[in-house]
């Protein structure tokens, strides 16, 4: 029968993420995967801005801290001067998809051999609220207050499919947290993508569907129903790109 | 069998949504945090599936094997 105990790369305390969020399901995530791969002394974990990098709080191991959506050029370095260990960035879809946007490509099309963690919950959340380029249509935020028009704000950036047309990519993958089988194959997922940086292969991009119970004004429960009518429509979760089963 | 950390907990009500046995509800009390938090209402009905520790964004629930 299965059994679960709390990871050991997690502080023993609660995170800084309010009630419901999954930021924090992700991270432990991360945290279930590396402890099973005896990972937990080997990692590294590159953080930017945003509610993203509230997770080094609650990290029991190495962290950086970059600049605004400068994660992967960090973890390129990183990277390039310890190829030993296991290097992944944790970014929010504001940093990842709008500021930080020219770091990701340029990272991606040069097939780095780390690891990005995407997750993205359609908000800047720790700002406030505001629309991030991943935004949905008709979502309302504090700067769409009658909700995202594409006639003056464009379309939600979809991040897996952009980095899957690029060759370097190993494994570009996108799965949803709000059921128990969305977070058992994100579970998988990222587990396959830090077998792939170990084993030096390249690239690998995981990016996980989130919420944010206080921006979007409901509660954790009705995030889960939100996200099946709204988030995954437009966000179709899959692999995109897999370089072990193409051969 | 689950234990759940109260100080943990913050009470999103996920394990109790997603248990497929219906054992979990949210208690009366709160935490020393001020939370509510989930208590087993049937310890018996368990199976250790552990799908409420999956779900947990805290990592406050521990699943121990059934005998």
């Amino acid at each position: 029968m299965p059994e679960y105990k709390r990871p050991s790369s997690l502080m023993p305390m609660a995170t800084g993420y309010c009630p419901g969020c999954m930021h924090a399901l992700a991270t432990r995530l991360v945290a279930d995967v590396i402890d099973e791969l005896n990972q937990a002394d080997n990692a590294i974990n590159v953080v930017s801005v945003g509610c993203s990098a509230l997770n080094l709080y609650s990290w029991h191991g190495d962290v950086i801290g970059a600049a605004h959506g400068r994660a992967p050029a960090v973890a390129t370095g990183i990277k390039r001067c310890l190829p030993e260990r296991l290097v992944f960035t944790y970014q929010g879809d504001g940093d990842l998809a709008a500021i930080g946007l020219a770091e990701i490509m340029s990272a991606a099309n040069r097939g780095e051999n780390f690891t990005v963690v995407f997750a993205n919950n359609q908000t800047y959340g720790m700002t406030g609220g505001q629309m991030a380029p991943t935004t949905l249509i008709g979502q309302k935020t504090t700067t769409t207050r009658f909700g995202r028009d594409p006639q003056t704000t464009g379309y939600p950036l979809k991040m897996c499919e952009l980095i899957s047309v690029l060759e370097a990519p190993v494994f570009v993958a996108r799965y949803a947290l709000n059921s128990p089988k969305g977070v058992s194959d994100a579970k998988k997922g990222i587990k396959k993508a830090f077998e792939m940086q170990l084993a030096g292969k390249g690239f690998t991009f995981v990016e996980l569907l989130t919420n944010c119970p206080t921006n979007w004004g409901m509660s954790p429960l009705d995030t889960l129903e939100y996200m099946n009518t709204n988030t995954i429509p437009y966000f179709q979760p899959g692999v995109y790109k897999d370089a072990e089963a193409a051969k | 069998m689950i234990t759940i950390n109260s100080m943990m907990c913050k009470g999103c009500g996920y394990c109790i949504k997603f248990c497929p046995k219906h054992i979990l509800e949210m208690g009366k009390e709160r935490s020393e945090k001020g939370h509510f938090y989930p208590v087993n209402i049937n310890t018996d009905a368990c199976t250790s599936c552990a799908i409420c520790a999956l779900m947990c964004p805290e990592a406050a629930i521990e699943v121990a094997a059934k005998n």
